[in-house]
Formats: structure tokens, C-alpha cells, sequence
């Protein structure tokens, strides 16, 4: 495979969402954490981009970066003794190694050619091709025609709105539950 | 053609955080460096900081957030649909007016609740 | 630009990426100089105001003060507080000014001039600005300092706060032309601006704007006297100038977006021609907006932060969602308008939409403020039942305090 300019910024994107994820998981700091998990979306957000998605990618940025992160930020804030906790270690590594293995191992197996042999049918992307290229790109438009027309989403779009309200009665019911 | 138009942004924010690092690293080289204990410390109005910083926040700031985040996936929605508009017809206000009134009781909700006043 | 690359010897994709990258750099280069003459027309400007002269010692009408400034603020030690998060206590000023710098890719400037026109334009700058919010709580957290702290979260409270009125106002434009994109709108408003079809939405717009980047009235950020400068306190040197600098840009690209969505951005006679009037139409609306924010910032006093929240959760978010479902409906009423002919008879053709969504939108925003001076009204009756005299001569509320007063301010101006 050559090294085209978007080959380029999909390894930089890959490389931050990854390596994000991972400093999620190993900082010993919350706040830290929550940080690279911003990093971490970030680097999806450009590999939304990367498939021509860009309404996909501003909403990753303005919903989960710029309100979702916050959210994170502010829960963490909200439980003082997390705070504190130097020592996070357990003893339970085995078992998610294992674990880890074994998601990995099945990931191997579906998207690769490896698993082709084994399933008997092709369940993985053509390599050779580049797909990107051939997809009809949804616009924003089609997606709006598709939210409000009967033909397309119409009721699972109010019903969004329905489950959002709902969030929003029982988070005020939650949180105020020790007034009231 | 879409790519293409990113390839800017890509451009203007790999160079836009080179911008701010270049006057502070000139800052680093030419200022004076000189510690003092009294100095270094964190300025809370000249009295000696007392316990952690880092200490529990008010409930209310998380509402607020929540709130924000309700908001702002419903927005997140309603920009298609505001896209589309033209190309529809009376339907598409209905399916708009029924999923924003679904919100605004959401927000009469929490007004009548009282979550809204600041504490 | 390309081609000139390509004559020079370099390869046809390099080239590419290289004339971006140049076109980008200048964009933001421009961009992040432009405070250091916005902030000398801040600083006269208010000096006029407040009855003042100004900077008028360093160069001529002090115009190089600023430059003298910066000289002076690269001097200045960076000091780290103890104990700080050194890493994210340093990011958060880079971030900052990033997050700014990434509008300017969007801004239409003239028919051709424009860094990207992108179909998402306007998420893109809600998006970028959004980042904002992380830099003030990576500022917050990082400084261990309590007045930081809390600052941050005041501040982070108030900017996600305003940002629904915000976006609910930004709706109108893209509802109207139908697209996100910056250079669509602006080619819209050939006809009409579209301050004409939505000015209660251009209002909410330049307030929650102003909200956004913490001015005056809404500068509870900086708050001096009550959290010693909220987020920034721990900051000085370059550091501090990059969130200064950051204000003022933001100030400003808002002042331009706002020209861009509602006064027609580049329109103006002969800009289809001639890129370069397209820049002097849209730099003197800015500069109009930009003076308008200045007077309000000169006028107004702090908000409490209370009645800050109570402003935007009870008063412009919902009267910025009922200004979008009248304006969905209203504009629902009207068949679409051939918009091919030329200039006159699109102006008469469109004219009766305009005029009808135009005064639907004055109505509307005329019954909310008679809403609200009904409940201030009420507020003050309230106050005035629960309070003794003495305490009334305190808060200075009643009638007659005020008739004295201004009493004394008549005779103590002979």
C-alpha cells in the first residue's frame, strides 16, 4: 500500500484514538484520564472525516467532546474520593487478559482473511479495493428528508425526543431526590 | 472534492497550536527564572490555602450539564431536519414542532422542579 | 497559488498540501495579529466612553502600545505556582487559542476568498468552539488553586448554558437558506439580509455570543472582585496573554460571523466582481458589530450569577425555540420565490416574505420582553411587600430614592 496523504492522516487519527483509549485505561488520574478520552474521541472524530462523514465528525466533536467529556469531568469531580485513590490495582488481570484474547482473537477472525477459511464464506473487506471510493455519500439533506418523512424515520425520530425528555426528568428526579 | 475542503482544516489545525507554543516558548527563553518560596505560592487572596483543591463539587453544576447534553443531541437532530426543510412540506414543520414541544416539556419540567434556580 | 508551486519544481501532490498549508498559515497569521488592533480600538474606545483619553503616549494616538505591551509580556516570568499540573496547566492556553484560530477556516470573506467552504460550516464552527469549554476546565483543574477551580466550573456552567440559545438561533439561518454551508448563506442574502427575516434571532445570536466569550455584561469569567479572575488567576506572562489573546479574537470572529449569518457577510454592490470590496463590505459590518458589542460592554454592568442562569434557561431558550417553530411555520406559508431574475424584481418578488417573517419575528420578540417586564414588575412589587422602610432605602429600589438621587446627581454636575 502507498503512502497517500490520507493513508498518512489515518494513521495519525488511528494512532491518537488508540493510543488515547490506552492512556485511558493505564493514567493512575482521573482527570488525566477523562483528558485522553477527549484525545480519544478527537481521533475519531477525524476518522469520520477520513470516510467522508462530516457531519458524523462535528457531531462527535460537539456532543461527545464538548458535552459528554464534560459531563465525564464534572462526575468525576462530583465523587471526592475517587479523587484520592492512588492504588486502582486489582487482582483480577488474568481473567481480563483472557478476555482480551479472546475479543481480539474473534476480531482477527471476522475482519481479516484469516477467518475466511474457518467460516467457509468471505466475511471480511475486499483489501483491494478502495471502498471509500465507490460509496454514495449521504448528505445531510437526505438524512433531514429521512428524520421527518413517513416513508422514512419519522417515529423513531420523535421517539428520540421522547427518550431524551425522559433522561431529562430522571436525571432532575435522581439528583434531587435528597431535597425533595 | 470533500476531502479535499478537510485537507484545509487538517492544514489550519496542525499548524494553529504551533501558534500559541511559539510566543510562550520565547516567553521561557527571555524571562527571568527565579524560585521563591513565597512566590510559588497558589494565590488565594494572601491567606495560606487551606486543605485539598481538589475537593467535591456542587451538584448543580452536573444538572446543568445534563441538561446541556439534552439539548444539545436534540440540536444535534434538528440540524438535518432544518437542512431539509425546504424540499419537504406541511409534514416536516409537524414531525419538527412534535419532537421540539417534546422538549420544551422536558424544560417546564425542570423549571417547575426548580432545578433551574442557581444555589 | 498551486500552480505556482508546481512551476517552481515541486511535485503536483506536494504542491497541493503545500499551498494549503501557506494559505492556512496566512489566514491564521492575519487573524491572530488582528487583536493587537482590535484591542487599541477596545482600549480607545472605552477611554472615550468612561471620558478618558487612552494609550496616547507610544506612537502617534498610541497606536504601537500594544506591540510595546507584548515586548513587555515576553519579560515577563512564567511562574509556575506549586504544586500545579504542569502538563495540563500549560495545554490549556494552547488550547484555547487553537480552538479560536480553527473558526477562521470557515469564514466566508469574499466570493472566493474563504479558507474551506465546507457543507457543515456552520456545526463546524458551533464544534470548534465548543472546545473552548475543556481548555477553561483543563485551566480550572490544573492551577490547584480553589478560585480557580471554582471559576472554572462558574465559567464552564455559563458557556454550555448560553450555548443552546446559540444554537437554537443559529437554526433560523440554516432553516431559511436550507444549508449549512458559510458561503451559501452569504449568497443567499443577495436579496434581503437575514437580520430582515429573524431580527429577534439576530439579537439572541449577539447575546449568547457575547455570553460565549465572557464580556461584559456576562464577565462573571474574569469577576475580579468576587473570584480574583476565575479560571486565569495562576497564569501570567505569554501563558496569560494567550487567553487574552484568545478573547479578543474570539470577539472579534464573532462579530464577523454575525455580519456573515444576518448582514449579508461579502454582499454589497459590485462584490461579485471585485473580491477585495467583498472584504472592505464585510470588514466595515464587523467593525459596526464590533463597535455595538463595545457599547453594550461600556453600558451595561455585571449580572449576578443567578440572574445570569435564570436569563438564559427562562428567558432566551425558550424564546429561542418558539422563534424557531414560528419561524418553521411562517416560512411553511410561503411558496418559494424565483430567485433568478434580476436584483429589482427579486427585491419586490421576495419582498412580502420577508416583510411577513420579518414582523412575525419583531411580534414575537416584542410579546417576550412585555413577559419579562410583566415578571420584573412583579419581582419588584414582591421585594417592595417584604422589606421595611430602612431596607428599602438600602437596596434603593423605591421611586423616591431614585427621584433623590437623580436630584443629587443634577445638582453636584453645576
Amino acid at each position: 500500500m502507498e503512502l497517500t496523504w490520507e493513508s498518512l492522516a489515518f494513521l495519525i487519527f488511528s494512532v491518537l484514538s488508540l493510543g488515547g483509549g490506552l492512556a485511558v485505561v493505564t493514567l493512575r488520574n482521573l482527570f488525566h484520564s477523562a483528558l485522553m478520552l477527549m484525545l480519544s474521541l478527537f481521533g475519531t472524530a477525524g476518522l469520520f472525516v477520513l470516510l467522508v462523514a462530516p457531519f458524523l465528525a462535528a457531531v462527535q466533536v460537539l456532543v461527545y467532546i464538548g458535552a459528554i467529556a464534560i459531563l465525564i469531568l464534572f462526575a468525576i469531580m462530583l465523587t471526592r474520593t475517587i479523587m484520592g485513590v492512588q492504588t486502582t490495582y486489582n487482582s483480577q488481570w488474568i481473567g481480563s487478559a483472557i478476555a482480551a484474547l479472546l475479543v481480539f482473537g474473534l476480531l482477527l477472525l471476522t475482519f481479516t482473511p484469516l477467518g475466511d477459511d474457518v467460516f467457509d464464506e468471505q466475511l471480511s473487506a475486499n483489501l483491494e479495493e478502495d471502498p471509500v471510493d465507490d460509496v454514495d455519500y449521504v448528505t445531510v439533506e437526505e438524512i433531514g428528508i429521512a428524520f421527518s418523512t413517513r416513508a422514512g424515520f419519522v417515529l423513531p425520530f420523535e421517539i428520540v425526543s421522547l427518550l431524551l425528555t425522559a433522561a431529562l426528568i430522571g436525571a432532575i428526579v435522581v439528583a434531587r431526590e435528597d431535597e425533595a | 472534492m470533500e476531502l479535499n475542503q478537510w485537507a484545509f482544516v487538517g492544514a489550519l489545525l496542525s499548524i494553529a497550536w504551533l501558534l500559541p507554543v511559539a510566543p510562550i516558548v520565547l516567553n521561557i527563553l527571555l524571562a527571568p527564572r527565579r524560585k521563591g518560596e513565597i512566590k510559588s505560592d497558589v494565590y488565594e487572596c494572601g491567606v495560606e490555602t487551606v486543605g485539598d483543591t481538589w475537593g467535591q463539587i456542587k451538584l448543580q453544576y452536573y444538572l446543568y450539564a445534563i441538561m446541556f447534553l439534552v439539548f444539545d443531541v436534540e440540536m444535534v437532530f434538528l440540524f438535518p431536519w432544518a437542512v431539509a426543510y425546504n424540499a419537504l412540506g406541511m409534514g416536516a414543520f409537524l414531525a419538527g414542532a412534535v419532537f421540539i414541544l417534546l422538549l420544551i416539556e422536558g424544560l417546564i419540567y425542570a423549571w417547575r422542579k426548580g432545578a433551574l434556580e442557581w444555589q | 497559488m498551486t500552480e505556482i508551486l508546481i512551476d517552481l519544481g515541486f511535485g503536483e501532490d506536494l504542491a497541493d498540501v503545500l499551498a494549503k498549508y501557506l494559505g492556512a498559515g496566512l489566514l491564521a497569521g492575519i487573524f491572530l495579529l488582528l487583536p493587537l488592533f482590535t484591542i487599541w480600538i477596545e482600549r480607545k474606545g472605552a477611554a472615550r466612553f468612561q471620558m478618558r483619553v487612552g494609550p496616547n503616549r507610544v506612537g502617534p494616538y498610541g497606536l504601537i502600545q500594544n506591540f510595546a505591551d507584548v515586548i513587555k509580556l515576553l519579560g515577563k516570568e512564567l511562574i509556575f505556582p506549586r504544586n500545579v499540573d504542569r502538563l495540563t496547566f500549560m495545554l490549556a492556553p494552547i488550547l484555547m487559542v487553537t480552538s479560536v484560530v480553527g473558526i477562521v477556516a470557515v469564514l466566508p470573506l469574499a466570493p472566493t476568498v474563504i479558507g474551506t467552504d465546507l457543507s457543515i460550516g456552520v456545526l463546524y464552527f458551533i464544534s470548534v468552539s465548543s472546545l473552548a469549554t475543556i481548555a477553561v476546565v483543563m485551566a480550572g483543574w490544573g492551577s490547584n488553586n480553589k478560585y480557580a477551580l471554582l471559576g472554572a466550573f462558574r465559567t464552564v456552567a455559563q458557556l454550555i448554558s448560553y450555548e443552546i440559545p446559540l444554537i437554537f438561533s443559529l437554526l433560523i439561518p440554516v432553516l431559511l437558506v436550507g444549508t449549512m454551508s458559510m458561503q451559501g448563506i452569504v449568497e443567499f442574502q443577495g436579496t434581503y439580509w437575514l437580520i430582515l427575516y429573524a431580527p429577534t434571532a439576530a439579537v439572541i445570536f449577539l447575546l449568547s455570543n457575547i455570553a460565549e466569550i465572557g464580556r461584559a455584561p456576562f464577565d462573571l469569567i474574569e469577576a475580579e472582585s468576587e473570584l480574583v479572575a476565575g479560571f486565569m488567576i495562576e497564569y501570567s506572562g505569554m501563558a496569560f496573554a494567550m487567553f487574552y489573546l484568545a478573547e479578543f479574537l474570539h470577539a472579534f470572529l464573532v462579530a464577523v460571523i454575525f455580519a456573515v449569518l444576518f448582514l449579508g457577510g461579502w454582499q454589497g454592490p459590485f462584490a461579485e466582481d471585485l473580491p477585495i470590496l467583498g472584504i472592505v463590505y464585510l470588514a466595515a459590518k464587523t467593525f459596526f458589530i464590533y463597535l455595538v458589542m463595545m457599547w453594550v460592554r461600556m453600558t451595561l454592568p455585571r449580572f449576578r450569577i443567578d440572574h445570569l442562569m435564570d436569563f438564559n434557561w427562562k428567558f432566551l431558550v425558550p424564546l429561542s425555540v418558539a422563534h424557531l417553530l414560528v419561524t418553521g411555520f411562517v416560512w411553511r406559508l410561503f411558496p418559494d420565490t424565483d430567485l433568478s431574475g434580476g436584483l429589482f424584481s427579486r427585491l419586490v418578488d421576495e419582498f412580502p416574505r420577508m416583510a411577513v417573517m420579518g414582523l412575525s419575528s419583531v411580534a414575537l420578540g416584542i410579546v417576550a420582553l412585555s413577559l419579562l417586564r410583566q415578571y420584573a414588575a412583579n419581582q419588584r412589587q414582591r421585594i417592595l411587600s417584604l422589606t421595611t422602610v430602612d431596607e428599602e432605602y438600602a437596596l434603593a429600589i423605591t421611586p423616591q430614592t431614585t427621584a433623590q438621587s437623580s436630584v443629587v446627581v443634577v445638582t453636584s454636575g453645576d
